[in-house]
């Protein structure tokens, strides 16, 4: 198994992805904006659409499937990305922030 | 020049499967370093830039895995689009640079690099671990095949997800105008 020939290999895209999904938990666990934290959800649907698209090539049946269903996930963070940052937009003109720090008017 | 299965022996650098390879080898550490710099960055500005480079980086992983409709659109909607809104709200938020360690505490960093890097770990050892079978294709996925199953199978879903996006829109455009006037 050389390394020029890990394009082939199933486990290769499962690794990546898994790595985008921790640098994605990780950003959402330490950024302390809320457009952090919308960012570093982006990297999860990205490794979420990446395992798609790999077992999609190495073993779905139907190879639109995959292809598919990533094209719905991109339609849904397009939605989540629109509905969101307006949401931070409202924050900020009511609060003068939008650090998580500063959004505790729901605290008991 | 689609990646074909049946590569079984190695290839030399200066091949064309070599330099395929070559390339896979260089996208995948341009989607690494951007993610990086994606969720590690203080500025935001150097985090969607970072976001930015990662997006180019899983397009060409999509190319590779047999789909460049998917590449295409991945650079179209998320580097074009998604990444470019999330710019603009950086710059009407005009976030201030935040303050280092707040209530959090200084050890919210150290935590969570533990808490993503035991979910990293638990997902690769659960990929390894696992063996997949590979089913022979029923077809060969072109984007022909793709918008017939589209407007066949999933027409359904294709036609609640414009509705989701319409809603979505106006959803946006309220609550974003709310409050306007004072």
């Amino acid at each position: 198994m050389s390394v020029l020939t890990l394009y082939n290999n199933l486990n290769t895209f499962l690794y990546l992805a898994a790595l985008l999904f921790g640098m994605g938990v990780y950003g959402l666990l330490t950024h302390r904006t809320l457009i952090g934290m919308l960012i570093s959800s982006e990297l999860i649907l990205a490794a979420a659409s990446i395992n798609f698209m790999a077992f999609n090539r190495f073993t779905a049946p139907d190879p639109t499937t995959g292809q598919i269903f990533t094209l719905f996930i991109m339609a849904i963070a397009a939605a989540e990305a629109a509905i969101g940052l307006s949401i931070v937009i409202a924050v900020y003109r009511n609060y003068k922030s939008v650090d998580t720090e500063d959004l505790v008017d729901l605290k008991g | 020049m689609n990646p074909s299965m049946a590569i079984t022996e190695a290839p030399g650098l200066f091949t064309a499967d070599g330099l395929t390879g070559l390339i896979f080898l260089i996208m995948m550490a341009v989607t690494v370093i951007g993610g990086i710099i994606a969720c590690c960055a203080e500025r935001l500005i150097r985090a969607i830039a970072g976001l930015i480079v990662c997006f180019i980086g899983v397009a060409a992983i999509y190319y590779f895995l047999n789909s460049p409709l998917v590449a295409m659109l991945q650079i179209l909607i998320y580097v074009g689009a998604i990444c470019i809104t999330i710019a603009f709200a950086i710059m009407l938020a005009a976030p201030e640079e935040s303050r280092k360690n707040g209530p959090a505490g200084p050890l919210s960093g150290p935590l969570g690099f533990i808490s993503a890097s035991l979910v990293t770990i638990g997902l690769i050892a659960m990929a390894m671990r696992t063996a997949f079978t590979s089913y022979p294709k029923i077809n060969k996925g072109t984007v022909e095949e793709i918008g017939i199953e589209f407007l066949t199978t999933y027409s359904m879903v294709f036609e609640l997800i414009s509705i989701v996006l319409l809603i979505a829109i106006i959803g946006a455009l309220v609550i974003a105008r709310a409050g306007r006037s004072k």
